[in-house]
């Protein structure tokens, strides 16, 4: 049987990809991607956790984590075609009219 | 076997009248007549005013006693209708402000009544919820919500920058949020508050995987309640976005974070108290610095109050840091008393023109006081109140928290908060001192030049509650004090 730890490991690597590519990509599809690759990590460690605690509460929430994440991408491509309409960009490093 | 009863529908009672009511508000938009539209707005809200009787009458009913529902996943409790009757309240005024802004700003759509409404009814659930699945999905419809009402002038490019900004840097915060809610699951076998707590407590002292997770979960509330290091979202958004969306944000957005931020904590984290302590000190010291610093360099008003709002999350996070009953009490206090001034601030935002377009630089309020004194009396009033000056509301509110802070053997923090405190006053006094000691510029060019102040009756009306409840909580302040400390989380 794989231990628990692998899944874990694996979920942190998929979670950490997510967040560097969030800090460090600029298209901004990049970073909804990577957003979701960051709510998959987690669902992966639901999942995991469910399954070797014998705990049904982990998966139950990963349902609800889809379908969440689900409505989050239809605001976001909603988001970025407005914003794709007004600028002609998906570049975040260009969303500047606004500084400290 | 009946998974849901009765009695947990009438639990959520005021939480599906506002949700019937949002959705309500969208089937009847294209069958109402184009000149008829305001009606939606009061429609928007009757239905705010049925929640609160119902949220008022269960306030009565609970206190000392809480009911939980769900199968304790959803709680009826004091606390949470404390929050829920703040919430409900704000968001009523938020309404009111809107109907008159949003035909300034030729954005007039009843979907805007919805989204509020929608918005609100995640924050009732977040504010009630027992289990980490229910204040993250409440915490969601929330944010969701706002996203769409950043970007609400979609036209404007400032506004779409907001949004953008807003949804990618939530939907991180969220995602860090999760990531920590999955490893206490994991640790604990839980996602419930309660499940935690006995979770935590069978645990080892020190188990890295719960500290991780703690920290992450400070992250991810961090950002919601814009705490130093997780605020940089705050003033672009709080900038670009409709004015009285930033209204909303920074009052409605803030409390709801915050009730779930001390439940969460309290509730499920206090086995490790010292650990998230010292995390939280660091954290609101950082926030009360860099906001008051850096919002003396501001020149535009929304982001002084940006920077004004971070600020005032790290006062309120002292009531959290010192976790006890007078602290809880003391963070309800805040952001109850927050919420008029704040709001009242905005509105007078929302009033001035400059052209065609809204006057939210500081030069803008250049001799206001010469073209409209009653505009200019009550932007002192709010802005003496956010110094905390007495007898305004502001002063009781950091009162109770600082004394909240001396309580507790926290005497280093309450002098650091105070110092910032008298600093803020630079600020905030600044915009007093330009609208009443300068003379408003005649030529194109010169400050407050062509600024005009637009008064509706729906504005005047928010502006009236707003500093009648900064003045009247100000000098008469027990029934609230009263009403937060018969409230506060029963601390185990």
């Amino acid at each position: 049987m794989i231990p628990l730890s692998y899944y874990m490991i694996l979920s942190a690597i998929v979670f950490v990809t997510g967040v560097v590519g969030v800090l460090i990509r600029r298209n901004i599809i990049m970073l909804l991607l990577s957003i979701e690759l960051m709510l998959n990590a987690t669902n992966i460690n639901f999942v995991a956790f469910s399954y070797y605690l014998g705990n049904i509460a982990g998966q139950v929430f990963v349902f609800f984590a889809l379908t969440v994440a689900a409505a989050e991408v239809a605001v976001g491509l909603a988001i970025i075609i407005a914003l794709y309409r007004g600028k002609a960009t998906v570049n975040v490093a260009e969303l500047n009219l606004m500084k400290w | 076997m009946t998974i849901v009863s009765t009695a947990d529908l009438l639990a959520i009672l005021p939480e599906l009248l506002v949700m019937a009511g949002g959705c309500l508000v969208l089937v009847l938009d294209p069958l109402t007549a184009k000149d008829r539209k305001d009606w939606l707005a009061y429609f928007s809200l009757a239905v705010l005013g049925a929640a609160f009787v119902v949220g008022y009458w269960f306030m009565g009913a609970l206190t000392g006693s809480p009911r939980p529902a769900f199968s304790g996943l959803y709680v009826l409790d004091a606390y949470g209708a404390f929050w829920k009757l703040l919430l409900i309240l704000v968001s009523g005024l938020v309404i009111l402000l809107a109907k008159a802004h949003l035909k300034l700003e030729e954005i007039d759509l009843p979907e805007f009544y919805a989204f509020i409404l929608l918005s609100l009814s995640g924050m009732m659930v977040m504010v009630s919820g027992t289990d980490l699945l229910v204040i993250y999905l409440g915490l969601e419809l929330m944010s969701l919500s706002l996203y769409v009402m950043a970007g609400f002038k979609r036209y404007a490019p400032r506004s779409l920058e907001a949004a953008a900004k807003y949804f990618i840097l939530g939907s991180f915060s969220s995602g860090i949020l999760l990531y920590g809610i999955s490893l206490l699951f994991g640790r604990t076998g839980s996602t419930t508050l309660a499940g935690i707590r006995d979770g935590i407590a069978g645990l080892p002292p020190g188990d890295p995987i719960l500290l991780m997770a703690m920290g992450l979960l400070v992250v991810g509330f961090g950002f919601k309640v814009a705490a130093v290091p997780f605020h940089m979202w705050t003033p672009d958004v709080y900038e670009g976005s409709p004015t009285s969306v930033t209204a909303y944000m920074a009052v409605a957005s803030k409390a709801a974070s915050f009730a779930a931020f001390l439940r969460v904590f309290l509730e499920a984290l206090g086995g490790i108290k010292e650990s998230w302590r010292m995390l939280l000190v660091a954290v609101c010291i950082a926030t009360m610095v860099l906001g008051n610093v850096v919002a003396i360099v501001q020149t535009n008003i929304k982001r002084m109050l940006a920077y004004s709002s971070i600020a005032h999350a790290g006062y309120a996070l002292i009531g959290l840091v010192v976790a006890d009953a007078a602290g809880t009490a003391s963070v309800m206090l805040y952001l109850a008393i927050y919420a008029f001034m704040n709001l009242g601030a905005f509105a007078v935002v929302t009033m001035l023109r400059r052209g065609g377009l809204e006057g939210d630089e500081i030069d803008d309020f250049t001799g206001l006081a010469r073209r409209n004194k009653w505009a200019a009396l009550v932007m002192l009033l709010f802005m003496f109140s956010l110094a905390g000056i007495p007898p305004t509301a502001g002063f009781i509110a950091k009162f109770y928290i600082f004394m909240a802070a001396v309580g507790a053997n926290m005497t280093g923090l309450a002098v650091i908060a105070v110092v910032f405190a008298a600093i803020s006053a630079y600020f905030y006094l600044r915009v007093v001192m330009v609208m009443y000691m300068k003379e408003p510029g005649e030529t194109a060019g010169t400050p407050g030049y062509d600024v005009r102040v637009v008064a509706s009756p729906a504005a005047i009306a928010v502006l009236l509650v707003a500093a009648l409840g900064v003045l009247i909580l100000g000098v008469f302040p027990d029934p609230l004090i009263q009403a937060a400390q018969s409230a506060i989380l029963p601390l185990k």
